[in-house]
Formats: structure tokens, sequence, C-alpha cells
């Protein structure tokens, strides 16, 4: 067994966080579902002053 | 790697805020990029930004989530929470060391020649509740009489939203210097003093305050791009503790939540090969070589 392979035998694939960005994939897919990128939009392009300290 | 990361910052940091017609047109940017989600924390009532912060939507989303309700939709920030959900699944923290504009501000102020002091590490844990009380269980919880929350961590903390969106606007449109009152006055001590202490210490406000670190901060053991340790390589010698903007220790805990894989460690202190780049389970770059496969090796 050659130095190369036993570097490749110890280290292997992790599949946890191929499901944790399918998971929040789906998450988003769900968002866009809901139509919430337009109300996202629609906060996005307002001046909330309240919300940085003024009024 | 150092010089590398601080243009990835800088080119982070401007296309965040890339509007620089705002001196003219003395409003934010309202076009069409605004529906994308910056990926680190960058206030959107910034003139200049382009994008929308995470922190400060999802928090006017579940503040405003009975009335969304009440109208029959379900808008309760899934797309926002995937998208950096996305982004924690593949990078965690990393994003805080290469793409969040207020780190990057911290490490430069950082640099300004003054004693510098430590982080107590128990206040790392001040994060945590910022994220739990002060964007998700507040503005979902505590209500006005029509249904409506207050967005907590915005209104009353974030100096991000102060330096970036509240001292621009009193500069662009005076007509609104008659409303600052102690809100106001409460934000800006809250910046002033972040800005002193992130001179005096390292990166303070992404170890203690930021909620969105420490969303990143959970997917410490499942991300896929991590710095590994090779135990069998590491000679304890602590030159890792050294580097670290964020105090870790990394030959003690490889996956501690503070990591933001700067690669300091990796490039400018171990020289034993002891620390290295994974992507999945898979070193990055040339596998970093085990004592004993070393040996086997010289064997054959």
């Amino acid at each position: 067994m050659t130095a190369k392979s036993l570097v490749r035998q110890r280290y292997r694939l992790r599949k946890a966080p191929f499901f944790i960005i399918f998971f929040f994939l789906l998450c988003v897919c769900v968002g866009i579902a809901a139509d919430e990128p337009a109300r996202v939009f629609e906060q996005a392009v307002r001046v909330c002053l309240s919300c940085i300290g003024i009024g | 790697m150092s010089f590398l990361r601080k243009w990835v910052q800088a080119i982070f940091s401007l296309l965040t805020n890339a509007y620089w017609a705002f001196p003219f047109t003395r409003t934010i940017y309202q076009g069409p990029m605004k529906v994308i989600c910056a990926p680190g924390l960058n206030c959107y009532s910034c003139p200049a930004a382009t994008t929308y912060c995470p922190i400060g939507t999802i928090q006017q989303l579940l503040a405003s989530v009975r009335l969304t309700l009440a109208s029959g939709q379900l808008l309760v920030g899934f797309s926002v929470v995937g998208f950096i959900g996305m982004l924690g699944g593949l990078f965690g923290r990393m994003i805080c060391g290469w793409a969040c504009p207020f780190g990057f501000l911290q490490e430069l102020l950082y640099k300004l020649p003054t004693r510098k002091f430590l982080v107590p590490r128990v206040l790392r844990y001040g994060k945590y509740f910022f994220l739990a009380f002060f964007v998700v269980l507040l503005p979902l919880i505590v209500v006005d009489d029509f249904g409506g929350g207050v967005t907590w961590f915005c209104k009353y903390v974030c100096p991000a939203g102060t330096l970036e969106a509240g001292l621009p606007m009193l500069v662009m449109q005076p007509s609104l210097r008659a409303q600052v009152g102690g809100l106001f006055l409460n934000k800006f001590v809250i910046m002033i003093f972040v800005l002193v202490w992130s001179v005096l210490a390292s990166r303070p406000f992404c170890r203690t305050i930021c909620p969105l670190g420490a969303f990143y901060a959970l997917f410490r053991k499942v991300k896929l791009v991590r710095l590994r340790l090779n135990e069998n390589n590491c000679t304890n010698c602590h030159a890792c503790h050294a580097v670290c903007p964020m105090g870790v220790k990394f030959n003690e805990s490889p996956d501690d939540a503070e990591c933001i894989t700067c690669l300091a460690c990796m490039h400018k202190a171990c020289r034993f090969e002891a620390i290295y780049l994974e992507v999945g389970g898979i070193p990055l770059g040339p596998a970093p070589a085990p004592r004993h496969v070393r040996d086997a090796r010289e064997v054959s």
C-alpha cells in the first residue's frame, strides 16, 4: 500500500454539510414560493428611521 | 494569505456598498439588487448599501408576522434564514472573516497603534443572547395594540446601523436632525463604545454582540469548509494561539465557535503542517501526511 492510498483511506467525505445545505436550500424555495422576496424588497428600499434610532 | 483576505474583505465591502450616487440623490439605493441578501452585517438603510441585511430583515418579518398572517401570508423569513443557513453550511464563520464589512472595519481599527487588551471569553455568550432575544423573541412577542413589533436589535443596539445609516442620513437630510432624541443618543454611545473597543481589542463586536456571527457559529461542526488539526504533527507549541484574531486556542479546540477561518494559524503560525483546510472531509491542497504515513513514505 502506497503512502498516497493510505492518506486517501484516512479521509472520508462528510455528508452532514450537504444535508444542511440542502435543508436550507429548501427553506429558500419555500420563502420564494411564499413571495417573500417581494416583501423583503419592499422593506429594503425604504429607510426605517426608527430602526436606525431616529424618530 | 493575509493580503489576499484583506482584498477579499475590501471587495465584499465595496460590493455590498456600491451605490456611490447617494451624495447626489440624497437617498438610499432602491434598485433591483436590494433583493439580494448580504452575507455579512451591513445595514440596508445605509445610503450606499446595494443588498439587504439578513438580521434587520428577519426582525422586520418577525415584527410584522401577525399582520402578514392575518392577511393570509406566511412571511416568517424562510428565504433569509435559508440563504444565510446555506452560507453557514458552506462556510460557517468564514463569512465573518472574509465577507463582513463591519468585521473588516474592526480589523482596520485594531491596526491603530495603541495598547491592546484581551476580550474575556465569558462575554462570547452575549451574541447568542442578542440572537435569541433581540433578533427573534422580542420582535415576535412584544407587540403594540395593532400587533406590530419592533426591530429590537436594530433599534436599540446595532452600531453598524448607526455608523452606516443613522449618521449618513442625518448628514444627507438635515430635516431629520429635529427628530434626534434619547434613542439615537443611546445608539451613538454604543457605536462609540464598540469603535473604541475595536481599537483596543481584536474584533470585540464579532465576539460578544454580533447575532449574525452567533448564527454562523451554530454550524461550527457541520460546515463544509473548515480548518482541521493533525494531532500527530502538533507539538503544542501554542504558536497558533498568538496569531488568532478571535482568541481561539486552535490546538485545544479545533471546532471552536469563534474560529473565522482566517487561516492565520495555518499560514502565519504553524511550522509543523499540523493545521490544514478541508472541504467536506477531504483536505484541500496537498494532504497533510500524519507522522506514521510520512514514516511509511520514507520506508517505501
